[in-house]
């Protein structure tokens, strides 16, 4: 065990997921985690679509040592894949995604498509004796949707079973949450930086777990997970997508924290809580 | 014609689906017993079909409690009309309780009341419910062709029922409505379902299977209409319904909710025994590949 790095075993970590190049959500929420005593940096995948100039925010991951995990815009833009593989099944939300993923396909700088291509889809770390496993959309595939609503306790049980795990996180879906199983195992979406969570506010989320005090007396137990809302700088986003000629409709999620795109695939509790 | 054996070759033949795990449960709450008598019905429902009976929650328990255990992530209520089980409402309780729920209605009981004590249900569930009301043209000329005189315009205050009462239901389209499965068709739906007061229109095209009664309102399956195993990929195999789904009935567990008419379909008695690969013998097996549709939403 003392082979593998520090970095796997810390005692307070964040977790960011979904960017979609949003580089001023990413640096603020990196400064934000650090002020709050973040040991170590994870990013669960999707660094680019929907914003503007995805070349920034591999820089800002890497220049921070932040541990990525692949997800599936990184697979699908690594390989030069004709689609984002997100998952959609009506025309409007592919036709939203379409957009950004050809956009985000051209403006990726080279050297960061074969970063992508390196990254792992899933990462086993530690935290106080607990199995933490890390993945994009689940454990069993890179592009499924784990929704709150939708993702039953039992069936949270046998991921954790089939998996070998106490902890699972992930995101995909961009919006967060969490259980605590009856078992005392754990599923955490970590929820997005790159847009709001189709609340009507603008600020984006990760999510921040910590190992309890009583750890070294009582031993292994349900890490404290902390849902942190970050306020960036929206307007300045908005401005660089519009620069960039990114649709209207992405902007107006930005400036208003309710999505507008991509909606088909929420299931009917989200969906009910978002305005459109 | 859709068994294996009028195709002319054994089940050994057929390109295998293999079971991933299950996650989806299909209960047949109303069997085949419907208020309607649709022309386009692929296992034939209707009054008088008892060929599968209407579910009680007791029949049901067991069968919940194998699909925890199973770590089951979602359930569909289906008929049959699930409406006409006089126990719907605690069957939807019940299953609320251990995961998300849809339920496939034709609309037609969909009245304020019923409507509100479905809200409640919805409301203390920490699960999604999902209404899904089938609707089968642009107006009553399509719709009562195929669903019986009268039946569009009270699908339709059943779908406004659901709305006023802060429902999103989803709208299941066949493609018996011609046309609906193109852009222009869909958007003219989606302009009939704004029209009736559903602000944020959701729909669901299907195909047809073409057994039971639309095998005698347009046509049943040819013989080259069948899969074969050069012909089929795993990930299009993996993608299809039955590698992570089965349908319960009065009669047993089924391989989909499509084939409850098929002996070969019924796998078993209890769910655990029927999470096993699958011959894609059927007719309707082509369908699903073919048109890479699922009955889920």
């Amino acid at each position: 065990m003392s082979s593998i790095p520090a970095a796997l075993f810390p005692r307070r970590a964040a977790f960011f997921g979904g960017v979609y190049s949003n580089s001023h959500a990413l640096e603020e929420a990196i400064r934000d985690a650090r002020r709050r005593g973040a040991e170590a940096l994870f990013c669960l995948g999707d660094l680019g679509g929907f914003g503007p100039h995805p070349g920034r925010v591999p820089a800002i991951l890497r220049e921070h040592r932040v541990t990525v995990v692949q997800g599936n815009y990184e697979d699908s833009v690594g390989h030069d894949r004709p689609d984002c593989q997100c998952g959609y099944t009506d025309p409007r939300d592919n036709r939203f995604a379409q957009i950004a993923y050809d956009y985000t396909l051209l403006n990726t700088p080279a050297s960061c498509k074969s970063w992508y291509r390196s990254l792992v889809r899933t990462l086993r770390i530690e935290m106080g004796g607990r199995r933490l496993l890390l993945c994009h959309g689940s454990p069993r595939r890179q592009n499924e949707f784990l929704w709150r609503s939708t993702s039953p306790v039992p069936f949270l049980e046998r991921l954790l079973r089939d998996y070998e795990a106490d902890v699972i996180l992930c995101t995909h879906t961009g919006l967060h949450w969490g259980r605590t199983l009856p078992s005392g195992g754990q599923v955490i979406n970590v929820g997005a930086l790159g847009r709001p969570a189709n609340d009507g506010r603008t600020n984006v989320w990760y999510a921040l777990l910590s190992v309890g005090a009583a750890y070294e007396a009582a031993g292994p137990a349900p890490l404290a997970v902390e849902f942190v809302p970050v306020a960036y700088d929206h307007e300045r986003l908005a401005r660089e997508m519009r620069r960039e000629m990114l649709p209207e409709e992405f902007v107006e999620t930005i400036l208003t924290g309710w999505w507008t795109t991509c909606l088909e695939v929420l299931p009917a509790r989200e969906r009910e809580a978002g305005r459109f | 014609m859709n068994g294996p054996q009028e195709a002319g070759r054994s089940c050994d033949a057929w390109p295998k689906v293999e079971m991933t795990g299950l996650d989806t449960v299909w209960f047949y709450v109303a069997g085949t017993l419907c208020n309607l008598r649709c022309t386009h019905c692929f296992i034939s429902c209707s009054p008088d079909n008892r060929s599968h009976g209407m579910m009680t929650l007791q029949e049901m328990h067991p069968y919940l409690d194998e699909a925890e255990r199973l770590g089951v992530r979602e359930y569909y209520l289906t008929g049959g009309e699930p409406f006409l089980n006089r126990e719907i409402l605690p069957i939807l309780e019940a299953t609320l309780r251990q995961g998300p729920a849809t339920v496939l209605t034709n609309g037609l009981f969909l009245d304020q009341l019923t409507c509100r004590k479905l809200r409640a249900i919805a409301d203390a569930s920490d699960y999604s419910l999902d209404i899904r009301v089938s609707l089968d043209g642009w107006g009553p000329e399509d719709h009562d062709r195929i669903r019986g005189s009268g039946t569009f315009h009270r699908a339709v205050n059943g779908i406004r029922a659901l709305a006023e009462h802060r429902f999103l239901p989803i709208v299941t389209v066949t493609e018996a409505a011609e046309g609906v499965g193109g852009i222009d068709g869909r958007t003219r739906f989606l302009e009939l379902l704004l029209s009736v007061g559903l602000s944020r229109p959701r729909i669901k095209i299907l195909p047809l299977w073409r057994i039971g009664a639309e095998a005698g309102r347009a046509r049943g399956y040819e013989s080259w209409e069948r899969l074969s195993s050069d012909a089929t990929t795993p990930e299009g195999l993996a993608a299809l319904q039955c590698s992570s789904g089965r349908a319960v009935t009065t009669r047993g567990v089924y391989v989909c909710p499509i084939l409850i008419d098929e002996p070969g379909a019924r796998l078993g008695a209890r769910l655990e025994e029927t999470l096993r690969p699958f011959g894609l013998s059927y007719g309707a097996c082509h369908t699903c590949y073919v048109s890479g549709v699922t009955c889920r939403t």
